[in-house]
């Protein structure tokens, strides 16, 4: 980034040398690298882009256009971290190029990136109004937009994009938390629960559930009024700087009081705040704090699959399927746990789904700036999802849940796209209502 | 460079889209799954009718560039990797399978299948396709023919070449060949599917593949058995096939790649003990039983601390898995795995088992071994680091021996990888003159101007005689 100067440089900002020789070029990572099968071209796969990435750190390669377009063009779902023997850190490299190509200003939708990840991202005030806005426009001006036809007359890519912009939650999940929630009966557990930013405002209901399935379990909350959003999608996107500054306050919000786990109901931000350790490891101040405030992060199924779970009760008789998002599977290495949850809800026929650890094609807001390829990954996992027959999707991220809904709603598919966590909330029936939510859940769904 | 007329011909033969000469593509391929070994093609061309290969090779021969064949990728001896003045052939969009003949027993399929795909298809109709190489998930159907690919299965069930009943093929010089079909017998003329399988690309390109299947046995029965020493387990294997039993699997591990497999699947398995082998039996029920019941004791016998049978099909399946990942698994200790695929008569194998360790005392090195002990297919792996080049050294003289040693046992130099670039020195060392003189007649004759994956197997252009002419890196080290 031209403004970079002075800019502090960590290992994570450039390609590590030692994961790029752990490489053997062996190819097991092509069988499972979606971009590689969409167009069997090896650059567009792992091994493909490891080649690339060691032949511009040794001076072979410029950072071309080429280049540039494949780095951003990898979902970073890292499916080929889970098959490589090896060990092979693919994400990190492909993060870190990416930092390669943000300072080379190479970088295909930077504005639009820059725009998201410095200025809207991080404050939650200003993510809250835009919301709102969007809230306005799709509850009034959309139906209008379609009623009067002049949706039509729309640029196609914006017509293609707009689906895609999640509708905004009634409410926000912050105006009905409060910062300290206590469960009815005995206190088992201490933790602290990240909100999120999109989770937030366009899944306030999954919120919801979560802290109400958590506070069944006897777990006593801290919802830090001063948390902010964990930085991921800036950093996955080769900005590490405004990742770090938010990484800091988190460390500082939630450091607050002793807790047994901080638990958070998006794999995406879950799979980030564990590496805060790694992330700010040069930062003499936070590098203690930061690796215990990793040591405590938890994905929400991974910490109710730990602990002796409330039996959930009332039946919910569905075929369910459930699809592995990528920052649960390969970054955290959970996909039993999530099953294990599901299957203790009486009634649930839990039917496994193809390619189910295979990207969906949401990708932080890959399926913006690469749409068609998002969609055409889409429309494989939609094409498994029928296969199962199932009525539910269940899948633990936001990114997920968008592109899913907005698959199956383009298809007019009488399929529902839900959390586990909120089947879990289900079940537990009225035991679990601690919360008032008016007319709640998607508009659209 | 390719010269920029050159260039639009190509495109005129594939289309635009079918071209790439950037550079991001030309790294891209410069490689394939051997250590050590790159170079860049000047073009990348995909391929997808038998038409389009024979006007690239009839382009070739007129403006003398040569040609080189490439599945995934994911050979072991550098088969795939680009000689001088060349274009990568790339196979991979062209994938299909054509025509599963449950009648004949037969699948027809494009040269780009992964081999995988053809097991998943045929399995669903209750047929089987026994090759299984160990990167089946992703290699070729192509590329396995050009290999001869083995795989874990080759005990009882053998080859490729035992699979393939027809082939059509556009020869070095242009024409299209086709021969075989589904006839069970057939000895009209010459065998010339022999004369294509196992040539490594540089006779002929495969475009079309009949491939022969059975039936998917009935049974199977997956059996693990620990070992304190990797001499039990040799011996182990010897008894297990003097004692007329004949597994489809007999997968030896050394205690290095037990523990490296173990690092990446997390199976549980111990990383204390000297080797393990994986035993698989299959067929009809009566006799898979019968032959479990047989393995037990001569495992015992041969001091096996334990003897488990897999609960289930995943579980077996998850073995499988964790065996297939062993070679690259190999990674975690050092980043270059030069690895070897001497093959010896199975009675031998428990001799070359402890050469192997001798060696590796000797030069101070880490090798770690597994393989198909069943078919006296072992893989020792040196773990090292190409940039020391000390240790480099060493290695290469540790390479030697060990392929001398098997030579003198009456083994071969490679059982499953080919000969390709990396064991090319030691070929010449192996073959027969004999062979050697019939080899080179036959490629003089087929490719007379040198054009198909020249350089390959065994040099024949005098300005080619270096192993490696101008490799990126490292052109002295070649294995």
């Amino acid at each position: 980034m031209a403004e970079g100067t002075g800019m502090m440089l960590n290992p994570l900002d450039v390609p590590d040398e030692e994961i790029l020789t752990r490489c053997i070029h062996c190819g097991l990572c092509l069988q499972v690298c979606p971009t590689y099968n969409l167009t069997f071209r090896e650059r567009s796969s792992p091994r493909g882009r490891i080649r690339l990435i060691r032949a511009v750190l040794r001076g072979e390669l410029d950072i071309t256009d080429g280049f540039a377009e494949e780095m951003n063009f990898c979902l970073d779902c890292q499916a080929c971290q889970t098959v490589c023997p090896a060990g092979v850190r693919y994400g990190r490299l492909v993060e870190a190029s990416r930092v390669l190509v943000a300072r080379s200003g190479k970088d295909r939708g930077r504005w639009i990136k820059r725009f998201f990840f410095r200025r809207v991202f991080p404050h939650a005030a200003r993510l809250k109004r835009i919301s709102k806005w969007l809230r306005f426009y799709q509850q009034s001006i959309r139906p209008l937009l379609k009623k009067t036809g002049v949706f039509r007359w729309l640029p196609a890519k914006l017509r293609n994009i707009e689906p895609l912009a999640p509708p905004v939650s009634p409410f926000f999940s912050d105006e009905i938390l409060p910062e300290y929630i206590r469960p009815n009966g005995r206190v088992r557990y201490r933790i602290g629960f990240l909100r999120g930013c999109l989770m937030n405002t366009m899944f306030a209901d999954i919120n919801l559930d979560t802290v109400e399935v958590l506070l069944v379990n006897g777990c006593e909350i801290w919802n830090p009024a001063h948390q902010v959003c964990c930085g991921s999608l800036a950093a996955h996107n080769g900005d590490f700087e405004v990742a770090r500054e938010l990484a800091r306050k988190n460390v500082d919000a939630f450091f607050q009081t002793e807790l047994d786990a901080i638990v958070v109901n998006s794999a995406g931000c879950g799979a980030f705040m564990k590496e805060y350790g790694e992330l700010l490891a040069d930062d003499p101040e936070y590098a203690e704090k930061a690796h215990r405030f990793s040591a405590l992060v938890k994905d929400v199924h991974e910490f109710l699959d730990g602990i002796e779970l409330v039996p959930p009760e009332h039946p919910v008789q569905e075929r369910i399927t459930y699809d592995d998002a990528c920052h649960l599977i390969h970054t955290q290495g959970i996909s039993e746990e999530p099953r294990r949850l599901l299957r203790k809800i009486p009634g649930v026929d839990l039917v496994e789904l193809e390619e189910a650890s295979w990207c969906c094609g949401s990708a932080g807001i890959y399926n913006i700036v690469h749409y068609e390829t998002s969609m055409q990954i889409l429309a494989r996992k939609i094409e498994h999802i029928l296969e199962t027959g199932a009525r539910i999707v269940a899948t633990g991220n936001p990114g997920c849940l968008v592109q899913l809904r907005a698959g199956v709603r383009e298809r007019g598919l009488p399929i529902r796209v839900v959390h586990p966590i909120s089947l879990l909330r289900q079940s537990y029936g009225e035991r679990a209502r601690y919360f008032e939510r008016g007319n709640s859940g998607d508009a659209r769904d | 460079m390719l010269q920029e007329k050159i260039v639009r011909r190509l495109e005129e033969i594939v289309g635009k889209e079918n071209v790439q000469t950037g550079q991001e593509d030309r790294i891209a391929y410069s490689y394939d799954g051997t250590p050590l070994l790159e170079k860049l093609p000047e073009a990348v061309v995909f391929p997808e009718t038998a038409d389009q290969v024979a006007a690239i090779l009839q382009l070739a021969n007129e403006e003398r560039f040569a040609v080189v064949p490439r599945g995934s990728g994911t050979g072991l001896s550098g088969g795939a990797i680009p000689a001088e003045h060349s274009i990568s052939l790339v196979f991979t969009r062209w994938n299909r399978i054509l025509e599963l003949d449950e009648e004949n027993l037969t699948v027809k399929v494009q040269p780009g299948v992964i081999t995988a795909q053809v097991h998943q298809e045929v399995e669903k109709k209750g047929l089987f396709y026994p090759p299984d190489p160990g990167s089946m998930n992703v290699c070729t159907i192509g590329g396995n023919i050009a290999e001869n690919a083995g795989g874990l299965r080759g005990l009882k069930y053998g080859v490729t070449k035992d699979y393939v009943m027809g082939l059509e093929v556009v020869l070095p010089t242009g024409e299209v060949a086709r021969f075989g079909d589904k006839n069970v017998k057939d000895v009209a003329g010459y065998n010339l599917k022999d004369l294509i399988i196992g040539s490594e690309g540089t006779l002929g390109i495969v475009t079309q593949a009949l491939l022969k299947l059975i039936p998917r046995p009935q049974s199977v029965k997956t059996i693990l058995a620990y070992f304190p020493h990797v001499g039990n387990a040799a011996q182990t294997v010897s008894d297990i096939i003097a004692a007329h039993i004949l597994p489809a699997t007999l997968e030896f591990l050394d205690q290095t790649t037990i523990r490296c497999v173990e690092g990446f699947a997390q199976i549980g398995l111990p990383t204390d003990i000297g080797a393990l082998l994986l035993i698989e039996v299959d067929g009809h029920p009566a006799q898979v039983e019968e032959e479990a019941q047989k393995i037990r004791p001569i495992c015992t016998r041969n001091g096996a601390t334990e003897v488990l049978v897999a609960k289930d099909e995943a579980e077996a399946l998850r073995l499988k898995t964790a065996r297939r990942a062993a070679f690259t698994a190999l990674a975690r200790v050092k980043p270059t795995t030069v690895l070897e695929d001497a093959t010896v008569p199975r009675s031998k194998l428990a001799a070359m088992v402890e050469k192997v360790e001798e060696v590796a005392r000797k030069y101070s090195l880490t090798i770690g071994t597994f393989g198909h002990a069943g078919d006296g297919n072992l893989h020792p792996t040196i773990l090292t680091d190409e940039r020391d080049k000390q240790e480099m050294t060493r290695a290469e003289k540790a390479l030697e021996e060990i392929f001398d040693f098997a030579m003198q046992l009456g083994g071969t130099i490679t059982g499953e990888h080919g000969v390709g670039l990396a064991k090319r020195p030691f070929f010449e060392k192996w073959i027969d003159p004999g062979a050697r003189a019939m080899s080179e007649r036959l490629k003089r004759a087929l490719d007379p101007n040198l054009v198909l994956n020249p350089g390959k197997v065994f040099s024949l252009s005098p300005h080619c005689e270096l192993p490696f002419p101008d490799a990126v890196r490292k052109p002295e080290h070649v294995f």
